[in-house]
């Protein structure tokens, strides 16, 4: 398949094409950096499309020369239903019925799920009375368009994330909006409210409404998808269709190698087991829970959010006490209290929540790396040793081949992977025995992951335990020695990759 | 009445504890609930609540003033020397001099805030000090009292003589407070301008992203509180008669207290008209109740400090919540975690 005749821009010169949007020639250049080269791209009417690239790919540049907060370089075409523009300023993108929800959703937390959805027809510097009664009347409608039940009075901040991008969706809507942009939409919802939000884009389609989805998450990507652009390095790659799609191919072409996914699993039952868990139990989060990791081995453990697996992840690092059941480190019984003891005992973990938990962003990558062994770098007079912080920052940015500009700048400027390098090294520093990696690349770009996983592979081979948690099929069957599946908060399953494939897996997981 | 009751969750629980304690002071002392203490009360609190008023909208905006009770008195200044050269002046005059001028100090404000991207608080510390500094240079810390008698003329807009022959009135102020309320709440809670201050306090990227003119919303905030300042130093001159350079100074936290007591937050994007005059009225009340039951005025500040702070501390709590964080709940709970 080669970038098929789907993605060609019909040459049709009437207007009535049945595209919502068509970008030819696309550039743009920032200070000497060329964004965007001769990009092109299109949607069709009520088409569900997906912009595909790694970060810094230009996805981001793209959306916004669409909606108006970048002007194009000159040579650029845009035709909006039908309609040609030279560029476009950001309220006439709102008036042609482009719209973005941005990852951060840009809502307002402690304003009424209705105030959110109706808020758009507020803005202007003309001072007009404003009725709630009307305005609830029309979110109301938004949210019938959408075909959800949602509490217009509930305040936003009282809503999990998932319902919160509902709310923004039909802002979109109320502001009449025809060609939706959506970036990252799913990245922080679990797999039923992703199901959930996909039914929702599915319905905005068969309402005419052009849905631009830009993921991470390959899979879903070919899953909802009809047509899908790829773009590398401010350039073009083709425009696909995703009936004949693949996750390996579509990450093939998102990173320019050929990504292969091989099954890495290795026989580790011969080594010493490092964590020996016997029928630990927490009411109401996991029950009955027995495992063994052994030294050098990656224990996957799958499950769908809601399976006890963060919830089990919690107790072995001491934020949690189990009701029953016993933990054993190295054979020697534990039953850690705090983070504080689990550390000392030999446990690390790697949280799911990156950005807000395992790191503190605004701090230098320096601070961030030693935080966890504080004590272990005094110099003179109990006073932090720079040297010493020094020597055990850059062995560990060498070590995990960070790429940084220097180790004094925030952690805040650097990319996904990066940070999740920041994060590991953090708590390798502590010389842990078992490594609990929790959803390691979520927010991370296809080419960073592999290099993530590499590691873990090496850790291993030097010895460290790792459980390595995740709701994503595909990474757990690649990356481990054995898969444990989980539900309900109970081991219900061990899958072999060396011997089963990925799709036995995949039915036992979404059965 | 769902959406009032989660709507309004702090409002109500003030407006709950503010009522039992109104029925405890008249049992407990016989003057409260007179007419005579009743209007004095509303007398005394005029000019607090048009500022709070004022500061409830910065407030909303996501932005704290801190200048606008001593911003109150340069006005008085200028206005005097405006008045003079105005041939004496009047009241139209006295509201467009002194709401103008307001309106020109909060602008100051808004202007340094946005321009230079300085936190609000900064700002207004800055220019709480300047503001100062410059009245007691220029006027070299004197007081005026030969003032027009327009403007220190009492004005009642109500009357009442008890059975027992004491008089009792409420004055200007009293209607000038319910004006700047209700032009206040019309404002805030009925123009796209009051959401779109809302939505600028609560995420400014988010509405910055949704077009909303950043810069003539935070105009919009310090200037509307600038001019409450205004109003409410013309109308503090008609109630003392005298225009003093320190007068106000200090009264800015007391104000800044009872609005956060109302419900408004100090990071902007949530807070009411009814909260605010509840929070100024509790304040009020509970001062006025302390004086009525003889406590020392020299405990005055004491009490009502810590009373603010329960109050601020507990009532974002439900009561469950409120038992928790209690040190000997903490260590109960804890103790039977372990089990």
């Amino acid at each position: 398949m080669t970038a098929s005749a789907a993605g060609e821009a019909p040459e049709s010169e009437s207007g009535v094409s049945g595209w919502a949007l068509m970008l030819r020639n696309v550039n743009k250049a920032f200070e000497g950096v060329q964004a965007l080269e001769d990009v092109s791209f299109s949607v069709r009417i009520g088409e569900i499309h997906c912009l595909a690239g790694e970060n810094g790919c230009g996805k981001s540049t793209l959306i916004k020369i669409v909606t108006g907060v970048y002007s194009p370089d000159s040579g650029t075409e845009i035709e909006v239903f039908g309609e040609r523009h030279a560029s476009i300023t950001p309220a006439q993108a709102r008036t042609l019925g482009i719209s973005v929800i941005w990852q951060d959703l840009a809502l307002f937390p402690h304003m009424t799920v209705a105030e959110n959805i109706a808020f758009d027809e507020s803005v202007g510097l003309i001072p007009k009375f404003f009725s709630q009664g009307s305005s609830y009347r029309r979110a109301e409608k938004a949210l019938n368009r959408l075909r959800v039940d949602l509490d217009l009075s509930a305040s936003l901040n009282s809503l999990p994330i998932a319902k919160r991008q509902i709310v923004a969706i039909a802002r979109a809507l109320h502001a009449n909006a025809k060609l939706i942009f959506m970036d990252e939409p799913t990245s922080s919802l679990t797999q039923s409210e992703t199901d959930n939000l996909l039914r929702i884009v599915k319905t905005l389609s068969t309402e005419g409404v052009s849905v631009v989805f830009v993921s991470h998450r390959l899979a879903e990507v070919i899953e909802i998808s009809s047509r899908l652009t790829v773009l590398r390095n401010g350039r073009l790659v083709g425009v696909y269709d995703t009936s004949d799609m693949t996750q390996t191919r579509l990450g093939s072409l998102m990173t320019g190698q050929e990504l292969v996914s091989e099954v890495s699993a290795r026989d580790c039952s011969g080594n010493p087991p490092v964590l020996e868990i016997e029928g630990l139990s927490r009411s109401g989060e996991y029950s009955d829970v027995s495992l063994k990791v052994r030294s050098g081995e990656i224990v996957g453990v799958i499950g769908l959010i809601g399976a006890g697996r963060t919830e089990l992840a919690h107790s072995l690092i001491g934020m949690t006490a189990p009701d029953s059941g016993s933990l054993r480190l190295n054979g020697r019984r534990i039953s850690p209290r705090s983070v504080r003891d689990a550390i000392s005992a030999g446990i690390a973990y790697v949280s799911e929540d990156r950005l807000t938990l395992g790191l503190i962003q605004q701090q230098s990558i320096s601070a961030n790396v030693v935080i966890t062994v504080l004590s272990k770098i005094l110099g003179l007079m109990g006073l932090i040793s720079p040297k010493r912080q020094g020597s055990l920052v850059s062995k560990w940015i060498d070590e995990l081949a960070i790429q940084i500009g220097h180790p004094d700048h925030a952690v805040s400027t650097l990319s996904g992977g990066n940070q999740q390098r920041v994060v590991l090294a953090k708590w390798l520093t502590t010389s842990p025995r078992l490594l609990i990696l929790d959803s390691p690349t979520v927010g991370v770009d296809v080419g960073a992951r592999a290099g993530i996983f590499r590691i873990a592979r090496k850790l291993a081979d030097e010895g460290i335990a790792i459980l390595l948690i995740s709701d994503e099929v595909h990474e757990v069957h690649y990356n481990s020695d054995r898969v444990l599946h989980m539900r309900n908060g109970r081991i219900v399953w061990e899958h072999d990759p060396a011997s089963a494939s990925l799709s036995q897996l995949e039915a036992r997981v979404y059965a | 009445m769902r959406r009032l009751v989660t709507g309004y969750t702090v409002e109500l629980r003030l407006l709950a504890v503010l009522l039992a304690m109104c029925v405890c002071l008249s049992i407990l002392s016989e003057h409260f609930l007179t007419a005579g203490n009743l209007t004095a009360l509303l007398n005394n609190n005029a000019v607090n609540l048009i500022w709070a008023v004022g500061l409830l909208v910065v407030l909303i905006s996501g932005g704290i003033d801190i200048s606008f009770a001593v911003a109150a008195s340069v006005v008085q200044y200028v206005a005097v020397y405006c008045f003079g050269a105005l041939g004496g002046g009047n009241w139209f005059f006295g509201f467009v001099v002194c709401g103008m001028l307001g309106i020109g100090l909060g602008l100051i404000n808004a202007y340094l805030i946005h321009s230079f991207r300085i936190i609000s608080i900064v700002v207004t510390i800055a220019t709480f000090n300047a503001f100062f500094g410059l009245l007691m240079f220029f006027t070299s810390g004197r007081f005026i009292y030969n003032l027009p008698s327009w403007w220190v003329d009492r004005i009642f807009i109500f009357e009442h003589q008890a059975a027992d022959g004491t008089w009792s009135e409420l004055n200007l102020s009293v209607a000038v407070m319910a004006a700047c309320v209700f032009a206040t709440w019309v404002i805030i809670a009925g123009t796209n301008v009051g959401r779109q201050i809302y939505a600028f306090g609560d995420n400014p990227e988010g509405a910055r992203r949704a077009g909303v003119n950043i810069a003539f919303m935070q105009a919009v905030a310090f200037g509307w509180m600038g001019l409450m300042a205004g109003i409410a130093g013309l109308m503090q001159v008609n109630i003392v008669k005298e225009v003093v350079p320190n007068a106000l100074i200090g009264r800015e936290l007391d104000v800044l207290a009872a609005v956060v007591l109302g419900g408004a937050r100090l990071g902007g994007g949530k807070g009411s008209i009814l909260g605010c005059i509840l929070g100024v009225m509790f304040v009020a009340i509970t001062q006025n109740g302390l004086n009525l039951l003889g406590v020392s005025p020299f405990a005055f500040q004491m009490i009502i400090g810590s009373v603010i702070l329960i109050a601020i501390s507990t009532s974002n709590l439900s009561l469950g919540d409120a038992f928790e964080r209690l040190p000997l709940a903490a260590a109960f709970k804890r103790r039977t975690l372990r089990r």
